[in-house]
């Protein structure tokens, strides 16, 4: 009988703080396991008792990268019960400074964290000291969509401009112009990351997904949008809960999510473009053609490329909606509370967040629940664990898990969003 | 007559995970304290590749972040960054994508370094959600902005 063990003590370029544990026995893996500290178990307790309106801001600090998702679904949630709904150039900043966000994180992932797996870097250090023009473009993308968020989220960490039934304050016409020509840049560029990452050389490794995500009739889908998937779900947000569980895991203090009755599932960007690939910009479809990366895509290391395309059209809508902007009357549209329970869901960098927040008549919050894209996925993470480590039992130990590294980074898992120090560990007996 | 120095205090933090809020607290306080001084105040949460953007064209940058290295809670560590790398484990904590010790040495990989660096570390007591700071941290905290003052004034005052 074959024994080996290996531990690895801290895992590189992921965002946030966990820990993975991986058996295996003559060969074949006998145990994965995810441990994962989720902070937004004590929010929903935190929440109780604040007025509805504390929650986009409250929530927008369970994450460093991705606030304005948690701002998008919690007003959204709030706006459900208030009967209200948010239009027009109101809806059209929250796109916005959406896309800003996900050119935000996706150019992060991307340059810093998951291109140096691909090229044999250690780290983003290394990648810049022999490709510094690259590293720069990266983070000079990065930069325009923190701008966006600056321009309408009034800053770009922690955007405070975000309120229940629209904006407290909102730009000027002149004010978002000043992006026209960083958007334009932003645009070439990302088509240049797509045309780069596409030229990478990917493991040949595919996994049967059940891929969820938002479908919206005319968008590629972010703010709103019926739930999805490939195996038959089409649900309204309200009904997530009839479809989806959460399952306590004895070895992890984060719940597992899975579809009732059927398992594991997928969201994020690799969900979102095998269900909306007819919803991207005609720019980013192109760009996706020409590299050759049609749905359905079934290979996780490829995500480096959707998330690039992503961008694309996130830069290429983006152009759009500042380039059609109307500063609108009103920035808000007002409402009174009421006692009920609403539902948001929207489409974070990292795949579907879901919020749900029962208030009184007064607006105080009763009850809330919020699942993260991170640990809907943490499940899928797992399996492709299973399949993976046997397909690679002959490479040597420490290639071997800067392997098992990649496939977990494949997923961007988030920072405060659902992990806290991810360490690694496997052990063969 | 010469150009005024730019002089950027810089901190890193989130205010709902504890000892880690440190950071903002003591930027906000040394802001305050340094009222009529040209001095820029940016705070940074989450992804440390904005420290390149925060401290660009900087004469001097300050920044504050908590730190866990070992040490007792509320210790604190002063570095200038110079020639060497920064010590990685003492800034490789907490829930910074990338942490501080890598956006030092990713700056200094594309030349973007401000032209000084001092980074304040405290040592962390507990970094869980929402708690309030450490009482140790919370001793350390009105040291740390008076040391960040006197850098600033210093530099204010010195030669070029």
């Amino acid at each position: 009988m074959k024994r080996r063990t290996i531990k690895v003590d801290y895992l590189a370029r992921v965002e946030g703080e966990g820990a993975l544990y991986i058996r295996m026995k003559d060969g074949q893996v006998t145990d994965v396991k995810l441990k994962i500290y989720e902070p937004p178990r004590f929010f929903e307790a935190f929440m109780r008792g604040r007025k509805y309106t504390e929650a986009p801001d409250i929530t927008a600090r369970i994450c460093g990268i991705c606030p304005v998702a948690y701002q998008m679904s919690a007003s959204q949630a709030m706006e459900a019960i208030l009967g209200i709904r948010v239009e027009g150039p109101l809806r059209d900043l929250r796109h916005l400074l959406y896309l800003g966000e996900w050119i935000e994180s996706h150019m992060l992932h991307v340059y810093m964290l998951h291109a140096p797996d691909f090229l044999g870097y250690q780290s983003a250090i290394e990648m810049a000291r022999d490709h510094p023009e690259v590293v720069q473009r990266g983070l000079q993308l990065k930069k325009y969509g923190n701008e966006i968020v600056a321009v309408v989220g009034g800053r770009e960490v922690h955007p405070i401009n975000v309120r229940v039934g629209g904006f407290y304050r909102v730009p000027t016409r002149e004010e978002l112009q000043s992006l026209v020509d960083k958007l334009k840049w932003g645009r070439d560029a990302a088509l240049e990351t797509v045309r780069w990452v596409a030229s990478f050389d990917f493991p040949d490794f595919e996994m049967d997904y059940e891929f969820v995500a938002l479908r919206h009739p005319e968008e590629y889908a972010i703010l709103e949008g019926r739930i999805l998937s490939n195996k038959g779900l089409d649900i309204a947000v309200h009904e997530y809960d009839d479809h989806f569980e959460e399952i306590h895991v004895p070895y992890s203090n984060a719940l597992h999510s899975r579809i009732r009755g059927r398992g594991s599932y997928l969201v994020g960007p690799m969900a979102r473009f095998n269900l909306n690939f007819d919803r991207l910009s005609p720019l980013a479809q192109e760009a996706a053609r020409e590299v050759g990366l049609l749905p359905p895509c079934r290979n996780p290391f490829q995500s480096i490329i959707v998330r690039s395309i992503e961008t694309l059209h996130a830069f290429d809508v983006a152009l759009r909606l500042v380039e059609n902007y109307d500063m609108p009357d009103s920035p808000v549209v007002e409402a009174e509370p009421r006692a009920g329970t609403g539902y948001g869901a929207t489409e974070a960098p990292r795949g579907l967040l879901y919020h749900r927040y029962t208030i009184d008549d007064q607006g105080i919050i009763l009850d809330a629940k919020i699942v993260p894209p991170t640990s809907q996925n943490q499940k899928a993470i797992e399996e492709d664990l299973w399949h993976f480590v046997p397909q690679n039992l002959d490479l040597p130990e420490d290639e071997l898990v800067w392997r098992c590294e990649q496939a977990i980074r494949n997923y961007d898992p988030c920072i405060s969003c659902a992990t806290h120090f991810l360490k690694l560990h496997i052990e063969r007996e | 007559m010469t150009k005024a120095k730019a002089v950027r205090l810089i901190g890193v933090g989130n205010p709902y995970r504890g000892d880690d809020a440190l950071g903002l607290l003591v930027v906000q306080q040394a802001k305050e304290r340094l009222a009529g001084y040209p001095v820029e105040v940016r705070e940074v949460a989450g992804d440390m590749t904005a420290l390149l953007d925060a401290w660009d064209d900087a004469d001097l940058a300050i920044v504050v972040d908590a730190v866990v290295s070992g040490a007792a809670p509320g210790t604190v560590h002063r570095f200038e960054v110079g020639e060497t790398p920064l010590p990685r484990a003492m800034f490789a904590t907490s829930t910074h994508a990338l942490d501080v010790a890598q956006a030092v040495e990713l700056a200094r990989a594309l030349g973007r370094l401000p032209r000084r660096l001092v980074l304040y570390g405290v040592e962390a007591g507990r970094l869980d959600t929402g708690s309030n700071l450490s009482p140790e941290v919370a001793q350390a905290l009105p040291q740390v902005v008076e040391a960040l003052c006197r850098d600033v004034l210093q530099a204010l005052q010195g030669p070029d």
